[in-house]
């Protein structure tokens, strides 16, 4: 796969403005380093070479702007961003990551996105958008049956999430994080829970948060016990995406599709790269896909 | 307390916080200002909430089956299912 680090230019470039922030914070570590973003830790303080290909314009700078007023929940960029090899470079404070070898923190993550959705929403609020990753993927698909199976599903979404149609306007937007998963979380130094990574912050429908553990439970990949814990926490903590009491798939049912979708083309496409085939919990992601078309051809 | 019907002794229950007085020898039940509304509503709100659906209709069946327990009680998470709860 293609890695920045062996660019070593920008690394270095990276590690040079981390110690300005943080002189003798040791060895410079890779955090990330994979879809065209790098992340490098030195000592406190985190750089990420933001992707090349995304808008880090005025929405950008708000976003900004609107994770200052949220501290307790974000960790946002320290500063303006900066320009390097002409990529957009953000810096923040560390904190530590979810460990994948210990028991989850659904909870803790539960109840960081119900605070967050429950937060008013400033009138100068960017605009989460539209979910345009799954379209993207899709249209990146070879041709082949898994690959069939994926686009089919695909078909049943809303045509505002194929990009055919304008969104509707949310009836009523929360603040959301907008890609939300257990790779968006750090622990600070005092031990609290905080959500990183704001390019897709915003307002918009909050279900969208909780759309990639529903879709993992639904496909089978989340065991239902994590599902519960992560879904009970969030009502527990008041969070508005989900109805209090009764069917929570009234509202999850399209984000939860969308992203079963969206992981299936990830796996389909990485599988068909690293020419290899899918495995166990790949597989899984497209036999959810062909109960999609099926759920909706059954309608 | 006497039954009003029959005169017989009323024993006072309480049934999900709400005070029932029931008479021992013909089970007749009195109730309070208030208290037959307050069953009522319990009563409507119990039918009212059914189970929470489970999974949407394309859900898998019985539950998580591709999952892999490696012994202790954490699921060290690696390989594909990593890359799908921690990137994006």
């Amino acid at each position: 796969m293609h890695t920045e680090t062996a660019q070593s230019g920008l690394f270095a470039r990276l590690v040079d403005i981390g110690r300005e922030q943080a002189p003798g914070g040791g060895p410079p570590e890779t955090l990330y380093d994979r879809h065209g973003v790098l992340v490098v830790r030195v000592g406190d303080v985190v750089v990420k070479a933001h992707q090349a290909d995304r808008e880090y314009g005025d929405p950008f700078l708000e976003r900004i702007r609107l994770a200052e007023s949220l501290q307790d929940v974000v960790v946002g960029p320290l500063g303006s961003p900066l320009c390097v090899e002409g990529r957009t470079v953000t810096l923040a404070t560390f904190g530590e990551p979810v460990d994948p070898a210990q028991d989850l923190p659904w909870e803790d993550g539960a109840r960081l996105l119900a605070d967050l959705h429950s937060r008013t929403v400033p009138v100068n609020a960017p605009s989460w958008g539209r979910p345009t990753r799954v379209a993207r993927l899709v249209s990146r698909l070879a041709d082949g049956p898994a690959e069939t199976q994926v686009r089919n599903a695909f078909t049943t979404l809303p045509a505002w999430i194929r990009g055919e149609e304008a969104e509707p306007s949310s009836s009523a937007p929360s603040l959301i994080h907008g890609d939300w998963h257990l790779g968006q979380m750090v622990r600070t130094p005092g031990g609290h829970w905080r959500l990183i990574d704001i390019e897709d912050l915003g307002k918009g429908d909050p279900a969208w948060d909780l759309a990639r553990p529903a879709a993992l439970y639904s496909a089978g990949v989340l065991p239902p016990d994590d599902w519960e814990r992560f879904l009970g926490a969030y009502r527990d903590a008041g969070g508005p995406a989900v109805p209090a009491h009764g069917d929570p798939w009234t509202t999850l049912d399209v984000p939860a599709r969308s992203l079963a979708i969206q992981i299936a083309a990830t796996c389909v496409i990485s599988a068909g790269r690293e020419d290899r085939p899918l495995d166990g919990p790949e597989q899984a992601m497209v036999d959810a896909c062909l109960r999609i078309s099926a759920a909706r051809d059954a309608a | 307390m006497h039954c009003p019907k029959c005169r017989g002794v009323m024993r006072t229950y309480t049934r999900s916080g709400v005070h029932i007085e029931q008479c021992d020898s013909c089970r007749g039940v009195f109730l309070d200002y208030g208290e037959l509304e307050a069953l009522a509503q319990m009563e409507s709100q119990y039918r009212a909430a059914p189970p929470p659906a489970a999974a949407p209709g394309w859900g898998a069946p019985g539950g998580a089956v591709h999952h892999h327990h490696h012994g202790g009680h954490h699921r060290p998470h690696h390989g594909s299912v990593f890359h799908m709860l921690f990137s994006t």
